[in-house]
């Protein structure tokens, strides 16, 4: 895959929607394809975080594991998802696991080239920034909605 | 004097709060704790448009306002509750046998009115029982699929097992239906997805410009969807919800279901965002 070809990727992915070319060429330089097989791992808790991904297709399991029960599920994320933050906030630690549900292919940043690339370019750092911290922000509230377990605990005979 | 069953359906007919009986035909449980009932009006037979609801009841206990699942399109056909265990008269309602006599109401309320998608892009969006009402649209869609450019059904549950008629919705995917199940709690060897049903959205409405959207669950949730719907696009009076505010008499009499200017029962429960958008915000109503 050349350059050119991570750049139309990259400019095609939700994520990457509104940031100008010149910023999609600093991020390609940054970035590579990769796939994983179904029921691969692609990161476990605690390891350096130094890249995060953009999901083409397939599907990713974030697991925590658990040692009552083995790995429990707390999120999946399918093609048009952002995997991974923990590359922008110290101390760059994946927190859980992440597994290929599904053969997934993926667009992998290099978190340390681009936080380099960031420092240097305080622009492109707050346009990125701005595009995780959305992720997150959403992220965060359909958490915060399934703590109140809506769909259990007695809720809702519903004339609906 | 002894009522006769003409004097009984009589006075069914004429006052809409007089319940009529009705016997219980069948019986499928769903989930751990809801169970579909499949009734058969006897005093006065039912018609009723998909999202409407009745007051079913059991004799001496109770009623409950409870949706229509399926059936009772044509006057004379049985009529399916999908009944969640949640109370007294719901785990009275769910635990009924079959040949057991209840009362039923209705049906009353607004409906879907889904034929406004037509020619359109039809996105259902339901969270745990809020299937239960969707069930009637999403088989008409399937029986008559020409009449819709596309078809495709988000749905949120609480663990795997709470997954309302997985039979069914497997049978509306292979029929042509973008089903797509996430559940808040997974349990090991689930292969689907694990998140809130707004995670759906995104990929779902494609063309929101011609997009009816038909939402129903717990009211969070319907609050975050149907502003992520109109956020993406989808005209709010395309996007419509199905509220619940402890439905009583059914008619619009007594007030328990009032929203502001809005009597549930008769104004709703169906009713486009454009309508109830801001009215869901105020913490008092």
């Amino acid at each position: 895959m050349t350059t050119r070809g991570l750049d139309d990727l990259l400019r095609g992915h939700p994520f990457f929607a509104g940031l100008d070319t010149a910023a999609i060429e600093l991020v390609a330089g940054c970035a590579h394809n990769v796939h994983w097989a179904p029921g691969e791992r692609i990161f476990s808790d605690g390891e350096p975080a130094d890249t995060f991904y953009v999901l083409r297709d397939g599907r990713v399991a974030l697991e925590i594991h658990d040692p009552a029960g083995g790995g429990v599920v707390i999120d999946t994320l399918d093609g048009g998802d952002v995997l991974g933050w923990s590359w922008l906030v110290p101390p760059y630690r994946w927190f859980g696991d992440g597994r290929a549900v599904i053969a997934t292919s993926a667009v992998a940043l290099d978190g340390a080239c681009l936080r380099g690339k960031c420092d240097e370019d305080p622009r492109l750092g707050y346009a990125l920034l701005t595009k995780v911290t959305g992720v997150m922000y959403e992220r965060l509230q359909a958490t915060r909605v399934r703590l109140l377990d809506l769909y259990g605990g007695g809720r809702g005979a519903h004339v609906g | 004097m002894a009522l006769t069953s003409a004097d009984a359906a009589a006075r069914v007919a004429s006052f809409p709060m007089v319940p009529g009986r009705a016997r219980v035909l069948d019986r499928r449980v769903e989930t751990a704790d809801t169970v579909t009932l499949t009734v058969e009006p006897i005093d006065q037979p039912l018609h009723v448009v998909p999202g409407q609801f009745t007051m079913l009841g059991v004799p001496g206990a109770g009623e409950a306002p409870l949706s229509v699942s399926g059936g009772g399109t044509t006057a004379g056909d049985p009529v399916l509750h999908t009944v969640r265990d949640v109370g007294g008269v719901t785990h009275l309602l769910a635990s009924a046998a079959v040949g057991d006599l209840l009362t039923v109401r209705g049906p009353y309320g607004t409906g879907w009115a889904a034929g406004d998608g037509v020619g359109r892009e039809l996105v259902v969006v339901a969270g745990g029982i809020g299937l239960a009402p969707l069930r009637p649209v999403l088989r008409g869609a399937v029986a008559d699929s020409a009449r819709f450019d596309r078809v495709a059904l988000l749905y949120g549950a609480r663990s795997p097992s709470d997954v309302l008629y997985a039979a069914e919705v497997e049978q509306w995917r292979a029929a042509g239906v973008e089903v797509e199940v996430t559940v808040d709690y997974a349990t090991p060897g689930w292969p689907g997805r694990v998140g809130l049903v707004t995670a759906l959205l995104g990929r779902a409405v494609r063309d929101p410009a011609r997009t009816l959207a038909l939402v129903c669950g717990p009211e969070v949730m319907m609050r975050l969807v149907a502003a992520r719907l109109v956020a993406a696009g989808v005209p709010a009076e395309r996007v419509r919800v199905s509220l619940e505010r402890n439905m009583h008499c059914g008619v619009g009499l007594c007030g328990h279901c009032q929203l502001r200017e809005l009597f549930l029962c008769v104004d709703g429960p169906v009713l486009p965002w454009s309508r109830v958008g801001d009215l869901l915000s105020v913490r008092e109503l």
